[in-house]
């Protein structure tokens, strides 16, 4: 049914752009017209004519009858829903839909429920056909409209760029709105949040400890939301992480951009952009599993006292991972540097490595310090590795050695497994996910900034 | 008609002004005043032949340089005199797949000789680009950086004294020196050209290679170049890249015509300009080809 309705609207469509086509093609060769636009173009008018009043009906019809069809069943039932919550209602509501498709209902449901899942079925069908039956009407109308205006004054052309145009926009601005769909239901969440506990507790507090007591007399569990201690630990480890990857990435950058030959640089650059490629949790288990008992092992031969879940670990694994986004990006910025400034360099007998020094590497910096922050974003926000690798127990401390969670191993912690969503313990997580949100587009848009500057100064 | 009009293609390259030419497919005149110099050799070249990988862009040039001369290598694009130019400080070394044979000679020493360091004799011999390229520095930090990674300069006042002699030497001084810590990009395209040309002369070398120096520059800063060209010459020996027959013929002493990679004929300006011995030089000179 609904496969038959959409095959003969792609059909109208087709047949409207024909029909366009040849009208414009006949006013020409027949009438003799001058058009305004190729004949095409006129096609393409007649077909968005017949396709975009169609299209916005449909998705209106779709988007609303549900709520129509609704409220028509529950007045039928006026008398069963008398005096009910408005969630007894959406229950109600629940059985009626699950009997209408043949699924379980949540107690035997009373005859006049069945009679209102049959009406609701028969409701719903009647519906979708209506749906069906306008929208071609709308469409032919559409088309007709669009055939009749066909002449040789009608500026075809523009119209169809135009609706292109719009096409193109309403793209671009649906990136843009889930975007800030995604900062509201943080947002809204996060104020559920903060009316339960003082922002100011949440942004400067030192102790983080989200166990809420469920009964009055349960020890241990007085639940303390700071989150300095959370976000100290995702600090710490973001810095292991790019004191391993920032000298590393810059150096291999710096040798792949100016020293290696032609061959070395084919096979190696591919390899370490793979590292980009390697699965997160691939990663988690290589700092869970090899790096942390190693750094504990040594550690103990040294005499110092690591923890198994160390910062450490977990740092220089992310460090490790985020390798390939320092190097690949610096490697961009030095090899955009123009070849006429090195060969400046060497003309007045620099070295290579002066060159590179003084000249190179200067006129990349911008570009080098936007590389460092989208990986110091990119860290910060990574997940799998800290789970795996890093503690749960938000300790407030600077020692690389000792156990420390992150921000983003906690927003797991919150949220994994089943959760009522009206505890502070759970809608924390939506407030530590709106301020990690608001440190990396903070790092992101100077990021940007500072990649922009730069670009500016060579074109 | 054909023959104008590439003659017109090929004068009107750098915008230079045609006033060396009177008849537009007859040679340009010679204006460049004699050389006054010793007729000492500074640099020579014997046999020298250049492969890009399995290409080969020159073949057996043979060329005496004279010091304290201009020497200008022209000759269709593609005919091998910039890349005979890079091999005078060994610039062509950059490139992975470029390899040269045969001897090229500073001061009776082989340039290519495996105890020469390069870096040295960039220092000895300095370069000009084609199009302007001074470092994204401050004009100050330009002209300073060849003395500072030299050793030239022990101090700041030496460093000073230094940068203001070769901005004078170049011309630039008067125009730059309020505002020596602006960054040198954001000068004009005949002064960024003149900031280059100081910046080499700071390394105080004494050979100076142009390539195609004024191929980006209107006419009034091309003239200011070639003025400062002969100036120049009074220190230093100078070799050019010139896609201008006329530009050579106002500022050469000897001029060097390559075709296809063969040094086809090479002699006093003059002599090339009035009196070629080979056809092909004939034809180039006045545009019937290239």
């Amino acid at each position: 049914m609904s496969l038959a309705f959409a095959f003969a609207l792609i059909v109208l469509i087709g047949a409207a752009f024909y029909l366009g086509q040849g009208r414009a093609l006949r006013q020409r060769d027949v009438g003799g017209a001058r058009m305004h636009s190729l004949p095409s173009y006129y096609g393409f008018y007649a077909a968005i004519w017949c396709a975009l009043p169609a299209a916005a009906l449909i998705a209106l019809w779709a988007a609303s009858q549900g709520a129509i069809v609704e409220a028509l069943v529950l007045s039928g039932v006026e008398d069963e829903i008398r005096g009910l919550t408005e969630n007894q209602i959406g229950l109600v509501m629940n059985d009626i839909r699950n009997l209408a498709s043949g699924g379980i209902t949540s107690s035997d449901p009373s005859p006049a429920i069945q009679a209102a899942a049959a009406r609701y079925a028969n409701l719903m069908a009647t519906g979708k056909l209506a749906m069906f039956v306008v929208a071609l009407a709308l469409a032919s109308a559409g088309l007709l409209f669009a055939f009749r205006r066909i002449s040789p004054d009608l500026r075809a052309r523009n119209r169809v760029e135009r609706t292109l145009m719009i096409a193109l926009m309403l793209s671009s601005t649906i990136a843009i709105l889930v975007t800030v769909g995604i900062v509201f239901s943080l947002v809204f969440e996060a104020a559920r949040f903060f009316a339960r506990v003082p922002i100011t507790e949440f942004v400067f507090g030192l102790k983080w400890s989200p166990q809420i007591a469920i009964r009055a007399d349960q020890v241990g569990s007085s639940g303390a939301f700071g989150a300095i201690p959370v976000f100290a630990g995702t600090l710490l480890i973001s810095f292991i992480a790019m004191c391993v990857a920032a000298p590393i990435g810059l150096f291999s950058a710096i040798y792949m951009a100016e020293y290696a030959s032609r061959k070395f640089r084919a096979v190696v650059k591919p390899v370490l952009e793979i590292l980009a490629g390697i699965p997160t949790v691939v990663y988690g288990f290589f700092a869970a599993l090899t790096v942390a008992p190693t750094l504990r092992d040594m550690g103990a031969t040294l005499g110092l006292d690591v923890a198994s879940e160390s910062a450490l670990a977990a740092g220089v694994v992310m460090g490790i991972m985020i390798i390939p986004f320092v190097s690949s990006l610096s490697d961009d910025v030095i090899n955009a540097v123009p070849q006429a400034m090195r060969e400046g360099s060497f003309g007045l007998g620099a070295t290579h490595s002066e060159t590179v020094r003084k000249v190179v590497l200067p006129a990349a910096l911008p570009g080098i310090v936007g590389a460092f922050l989208l990986a110091v974003s990119r860290a910060i926000g990574e997940t799998m590795i800290v789970v795996m690798a890093a503690g749960l127990a938000a300790n407030l401390t600077a020692n690389p050695f000792a156990a420390v969670t992150t921000v983003t191993v906690q927003i797991v912690t919150l949220l994994t497994g089943d959760q009522e969503f009206d505890s502070p313990k759970t809608l924390a997580a939506f407030a530590l996910g709106l301020l990690l949100f608001v440190v990396t587009l903070g790092l992101n848009v100077i990021a940007l900034r500072v990649v922009r500057k730069y670009r500016e100064q060579y074109d | 008609m054909t023959d104008q009009a590439q003659t017109g293609e090929a004068a009107g390259y750098d915008g230079v002004p045609k006033h060396g030419s009177l008849d537009p497919s007859g040679p340009p005149t010679p204006t460049a005043p004699r050389s006054a110099g010793n007729n000492k050799l500074k640099m020579t070249g014997r046999q020298v032949n250049v492969f890009y990988g399995e290409k080969q862009a020159l073949f057996d040039v043979d060329i005496d340089i004279t010091e304290h001369e201009v020497t200008s290598l022209i000759g269709p694009s593609g005919c091998g005199k910039s890349t005979f130019l890079r091999c005078l400080n060994r610039m062509n070394d950059v490139v992975d797949i470029c390899r040269v044979t045969g001897d090229i000679t500073m001061d009776d020493q082989n340039i290519y000789d495996p105890k020469i360091d390069v870096v040295h004799l960039r220092a000895r011999v300095g370069m000009v680009f084609q199009k302007p390229n001074p470092f994204p520095k401050s004009i100050y930090e330009n002209v300073a950086y060849g003395p500072k990674i030299h050793g030239l300069v022990r101090n700041k006042g030496e460093c000073d004294a230094l940068v203001e002699g070769a901005l004078r030497k170049a011309g630039l001084w008067d125009e730059v020196k309020d505002r020596m810590e602006e960054p040198g990009t954001g000068l004009s395209g005949g002064q960024q050209q003149r900031l280059c040309i100081a910046r080499a002369i700071a390394v105080q070398p004494e050979v100076i290679l142009m390539d195609e120096p004024c191929s980006a520059l209107d006419p009034i800063a091309t003239a200011k170049i070639e003025d400062l060209i002969h100036e120049l010459r009074e220190n230093y020996t100078i070799v050019i890249v010139t896609h201008s027959m006329q530009q050579a013929a106002r500022v050469s002493q000897k001029t060097a015509f390559f075709h296809l990679g063969v040094l086809v004929e090479y002699g006093e300006t003059e002599t090339i300009f009035t009196n070629p011995r080979d056809e092909k030089t004939q034809g180039y000179i006045t545009g019937r080809f290239g």
